[in-house]
């Protein structure tokens, strides 16, 4: 209650210049006094050694890369932070789906395809914007289809898998790659100039798998947290799209195209 | 925790967050991705609580995996936010107040 609490005003918070980096330790602690939380109510405490090295070696390797990174690779910084984010939502989906059943099955398959989804895209995201990748124009149409299509194939998956009687974690690994994949194809032809609009769509995903993850956890800080970056992430998405004076599906559909036009 | 309670939550949050977003000066679109981006990183929590209390080595392999990205989603997130912002307050500071 208290870091939901906290949550809130610290988004608050950063809606104007002179808050903005109060907002950001607002949400910190608020962050901080949930694991807390999380850690304390556990029902059991299995596998914590490894827990805790994994979680310090992330920590070190999050603290190390973003200080060290330049001030201007910060957007593919964000989108590979958001990517590492999406995947994650989807693993843990993964790892609590055997034996799921219901609506939190149901639940668990949706939030593999939207993490992965979120993670092939953000890590395409993140190389374009490196200038690690360059994709030549007159294969979006192909790249778009052809992502469409593994989209579709996954779903069909999804579905088969939800109404399977015995699930298993190799279908699990399966759908999240094909996901992954599809999320990736259809970021490959989006331009450079309209990445960060991508990426904060990208973002609004990820936050909502993590959502979906809290129905299936049955945690509400997981939903309040998630659903919030769902939210707001779709309202910034549609304001930056709007800021280029450009629709958002122009900027997904046709973005590079239009993009050339112009220049 | 009733569905329905659950479900109120998520209807409360989701206008939590159109509220809290709805009028935001477009020079913090970029910090305010980056925090949100941070705040997703919550899903930590989740990946311990399965990390805590899967079976058998694959899934302690994937969940334990979900518990490495989250948390440099995390503490990265706010790291760099924080990056941010910090450039925004030197830039003012500098007399570039547009």
């Amino acid at each position: 209650m208290i870091s939901a609490t906290l949550f809130v005003l610290g988004v608050r918070f950063l809606g104007s210049p002179a808050s903005a980096r109060k907002g950001n330790r607002f949400l910190a602690i608020g962050m901080l006094v949930a694991l807390a939380t999380t850690v304390t109510f556990a029902p059991r405490y299995d596998h914590w050694v490894f827990v805790v090295l994994v979680v310090l070696a992330g920590s070190a390797i999050g603290i190390i890369s973003a200080r060290k990174v330049r001030m201007t690779a910060m957007p593919q910084m964000v989108a590979l932070f958001n990517g590492l984010g999406g995947g994650a939502a989807a693993l843990v989906a993964a790892a609590g789906w055997p034996g799921s059943t219901g609506a939190a099955s149901g639940l668990a398959l949706l939030t593999m395809i939207l993490g992965s989804l979120s993670f092939g895209g953000s890590i395409i995201a993140f190389l374009k914007l490196q200038e690690w990748l360059h994709v030549a124009q007159r294969l979006a149409f192909g790249l778009r289809i052809s992502g469409l299509l593994v989209l579709a194939a996954a779903v069909a998956g999804a579905i088969f898998m939800g109404t399977a009687p015995s699930p298993g974690l190799g279908g699990a690994i399966a759908l999240m790659g094909a996901a992954a994949v599809s999320g990736a194809l259809l970021t490959l032809p989006i331009g450079g100039a309209d990445m960060p609009v991508v990426i904060s769509l990208l973002n609004a995903l990820t936050g909502l798998s993590a959502a979906a993850t809290g129905f299936v956890l049955h945690n509400q800080l997981l939903i309040i947290a998630g659903t919030l970056v769902g939210a707001s992430g779709t309202i910034l998405t549609q304001q930056m799209s709007r800021a280029m004076h450009r629709s958002l599906t122009n900027v997904i559909w046709s973005g590079q195209a239009a993009a050339q036009q112009a220049g | 925790m009733s569905l329905i309670a659950e479900l109120y939550i998520f209807v409360l949050a989701v206008l939590a967050g159109f509220q809290v977003i709805a009028k935001v000066p477009s020079i913090l679109h970029t910090p305010l991705m980056s925090a949100t981006n941070a705040i997703h990183g919550i899903i930590l929590i989740g990946a311990l609580a399965a990390a805590f209390a899967v079976h058998g080595t694959a899934s302690l392999v994937i969940a334990l995996l979900a518990v490495f990205f989250s948390s440099i989603n995390l503490v990265g997130g706010f790291v760099v936010t924080d990056r941010i912002l910090a450039m925004f307050r030197s830039e003012q500071e500098a007399g570039r107040s547009s």
